[in-house]
């Protein structure tokens, strides 16, 4: 067994407390966070986070597929604007 | 003639070998199968006894998943990644290394062949 299994997920604390006070409550709201390297617990299902990118944030609504991801591998830093002439930038515009 | 899990049959192998031709079995599995049958590792698959195939097709059949389910299972993963728009999902629909490879140069696995880019037009 790996060393992290034993370790135990890295949720960040500050936004996990935050979506426990919503769901106690009831509520939805979005939530900013720059905790990229946080996993997504449970817990997180039907919310919306907006994940920092870097430049700005990236609202995500977390399904049930996404658990056990980190919220940074749904908000991507970088733009790839395709290689090559007026062709590849047009094919990736389109994407 | 040996036929197990689908359309697998080479003959004239030893045993070991011979069930690593099963996608999803490779030498450590086809080891554990001979064990768990009873089947010396080193018989040619071609003097294997009815009983022996036998044996060894419910084996695979019950403890393993090889072949199409297998491969239907990657998909299955791998389209996962790609429904929830997560990075990985993305770098499969890009044909790009999945995990943090290089790719400013090397990744012709990934990749595929090299395409030729040619040179910006003013």
């Amino acid at each position: 067994m790996a060393r992290s299994v034993k370790k135990g997920p890295y949720i960040d604390v500050a936004l996990d407390k935050k979506i426990e006070k919503l769901n106690k409550d009831n509520k939805k709201a979005v939530i900013k966070t720059w905790a990229r390297r946080s996993t997504i617990p449970p817990e997180f299902v039907g919310h919306t986070i907006a994940v920092h990118n870097g430049l700005k944030f990236i609202p995500i609504y977390i399904s049930e597929n996404m658990v056990g991801h980190k919220l940074g591998e749904f908000a991507p830093s970088r733009t790839f604007r395709g290689h090559g002439g007026k062709l590849a930038e047009r094919m990736s515009r389109v994407k | 003639m040996a036929r197990i899990a689908g359309v697998d049959l080479p003959k004239n192998k030893r045993v070991v070998v011979g069930l690593t031709y099963i996608f999803g079995i490779g030498r450590s599995s086809a080891r554990d199968i001979c064990r768990e049958a009873n089947v010396d590792e080193s018989t040619r698959v071609n003097a294997l006894t009815e009983d022996e195939i036998r044996k060894i097709r419910n084996l695979i059949q019950n403890e393993y998943k090889v072949e199409g389910s297998l491969k239907a299972e990657i998909n299955m993963n791998i389209k996962r990644l790609m429904d929830i728009s997560a990075y990985r999902g993305y770098r499969h629909h890009r044909g790009l290394p999945v995990r943090g490879q290089r790719s400013k140069t090397n990744a012709r696995t990934r990749k595929g062949r090299k395409r030729l880019v040619g040179g910006k037009k003013k």
